[in-house]
């Protein structure tokens, strides 16, 4: 029997730009067009202004740590405790959820606010994870 | 909406409490309902409004053999039964239905008739939450406590106190699951959970149920039991995605849902003897108080680390024990209503002496949703 594996997600015709963009290496975010809003997760209108003229745009892929547990028990399938469930506040504004990568899961090298970049992880040929890992320099 | 015009006439949790493997989840509801029913001496047949949560309106309705004129499946969470109060009080002055009852039951524990929850791979918490490892509450409700502690300078010891005082209420309680004192030090050496939550900053697991029984303020002083009024109410939602808060330094839905009570009720905070916040995690207590007006955030965590919400304090909070040490089926919300209706009946365990005024704030999902009752005994 297979390992358990990490619930895969499944998009929807609203988010599918944003898992085309981390198959192909970027963190993509929407744009309010009349209003500037950026904003997550993906829909075709703004939740700011309600125009429905949007834009999809390459994120920079920095961000900082703005939350965080260190989940030890119960321990979702195909993860192996202690790992932490991490916030990043992206630069652009949005905040959206993640993992951290090369960093040991503890809350002496997890600091909120410290800077992190994107990185991403393939989970089969059709879905790619956005993760995060400490920026470098 | 107006102020003491439905009045709480019936009120019960179920015969037991805590571990239940003899009944599936619909029998506790019926136990629960069949409970407050004797306790409002009514009949079954008497009810023709009826909420409930999880289970369907028309599954509980049927099993218990109810023809409702006015039905409210509102299913937000844990607060669910705050929302049902308020709008039965709406329902029962707009002439919509008399007499309306709201029963809630989890077998939580023993999982009898349960169903399983499940996040589908294509919605948006199934897309950009459930990949990252979240699984279940414990995973999912601190997630904004360290950004929380860091705003407002709240520490580790405080937000053990909150643990510790609840205990302290629980050991006044003969029904309470856990009543053995604890102190700071047991929590922050329980078993970690997820981190910076311990064991013991976590609620129970438990089986159990609760109901109530509503009806005009011009009926109830016909009934039996003292009427127990509905004095302010509030609600609101925010997301079922706890990245997706606006701010974790406070909740929008507590922030909008209890200055909502407090404005209907009339009443300042100096007004209020008892109070209940939905304490499903140790830091709910804090988020609560801050966001209901009580006092500014970083002020919280040393006010229940200094006593002051302990028995005998000056602001007696979650004085069941609550969900850390009472019980918690999973849906804590109907617990803290059923302790603020003994209080303002005046025969609770732990009974605050001469409480007049009852605030019961209640929380859904990962801060989801809220809603806040303001109950009374004098009209």
């Amino acid at each position: 029997m297979a390992e358990p594996a990490r619930a895969k997600p499944k998009p929807t015709p609203e988010t599918q730009h944003f898992w085309d963009g981390t198959k192909a290496g970027e963190l993509r975010l929407q744009r309010c067009d009349a209003c500037a809003n950026v904003y997550f997760p993906p829909r075709p209108f703004c939740p700011s202004c309600a125009s429905r003229k949007v834009s999809v745009f390459k994120a920079s892929g920095k961000g900082k740590l703005y939350s965080y547990v260190i989940n030890h028990r119960p321990a979702a399938p195909g993860f192996t405790p202690p790992y932490a469930i991490a916030i990043v506040e992206l630069d652009e504004g949005p905040r959206m959820m993640s993992n951290i990568i090369d960093c040991p899961q503890t809350p002496e090298a997890l600091e909120l606010d410290m800077p992190l970049e994107v990185a991403f992880e393939a989970l089969d040929d059709k879905i790619t994870l956005p993760l995060f890992r400490p920026a470098k320099g | 909406m107006r102020r003491n015009q439905v009045a709480v006439v019936g009120a019960a949790e179920t015969t037991e409490l805590g571990v239940i493997p003899n009944m599936s989840q619909i029998q506790l509801h019926a136990d629960a309902a069949l409970n407050a029913i004797a306790d409002a001496g009514l009949k079954l047949s008497d009810i023709d409004g009826f909420a409930t949560a999880v289970e369907t309106p028309q599954q509980m309705a049927h099993y218990l053999g109810i023809t409702p004129t006015w039905v409210d499946g509102t299913s937000v969470g844990g607060c669910s039964f705050m929302l049902h109060v308020r709008h039965a009080a709406a329902a029962i002055e707009a002439g919509l239905c008399n007499t309306v009852l709201i029963t809630h039951a989890e077998s939580g524990k023993s999982m009898i008739g349960k169903q399983p929850r499940f996040t589908a791979p294509d919605s948006l918490n199934g897309q950009f939450e459930s990949p990252f490892g979240v699984y279940g509450p414990p995973s999912m409700f601190p997630i904004p406590v360290l950004r929380f502690m860091k705003t407002h300078g709240i520490t580790h010891e405080q937000l053990a106190m909150v643990a510790v005082v609840q205990r302290e209420w629980a050991a006044k309680n003969p029904r309470a699951t856990m009543k053995d004192p604890i102190t700071v030090a047991d929590v922050l050496n329980s078993r970690m959970i997820a981190y910076p939550f311990r064991l013991l900053q976590c609620c129970l697991v438990t089986d159990g149920g609760g109901a109530l029984i509503l009806t005009s303020a011009e009926r109830a002083k016909d009934f039996p039991q003292k009427p127990v009024y509905i004095l302010g109410t509030g609600e609101s939602v925010e997301t079922p995605m706890v990245s997706q808060m606006k701010t974790f330094d406070s909740s929008r839905a507590f922030k909008v849902a209890g200055p909502l009570a407090f404005k209907e009720a009339g009443i300042t905070h100096k007004d209020v003897d008892h109070l209940m916040i939905y304490d499903a995690f140790a830091h709910l207590p804090l988020y609560g108080l801050g966001d209901l007006g009580f006092m500014p955030h970083e002020e919280t965590g040393k006010f229940i680390a200094d006593g002051n919400t302990r028995p005998g304090g000056k602001l007696p909070l979650n004085t069941n024990g609550g969900g850390l040490s009472y019980m918690h089926s999973g849906m804590y919300g109907m617990y803290a209503l059923q302790e603020s209706v003994r209080q303002m009946r005046g025969i609770a365990p732990a009974q605050v002496p001469n409480a007049k005024i009852s605030v019961c704030h209640g929380v859904g999902g990962m801060f989801a949703a809220s809603g806040t009752i303001i109950f009374t005994n004098e009209k």
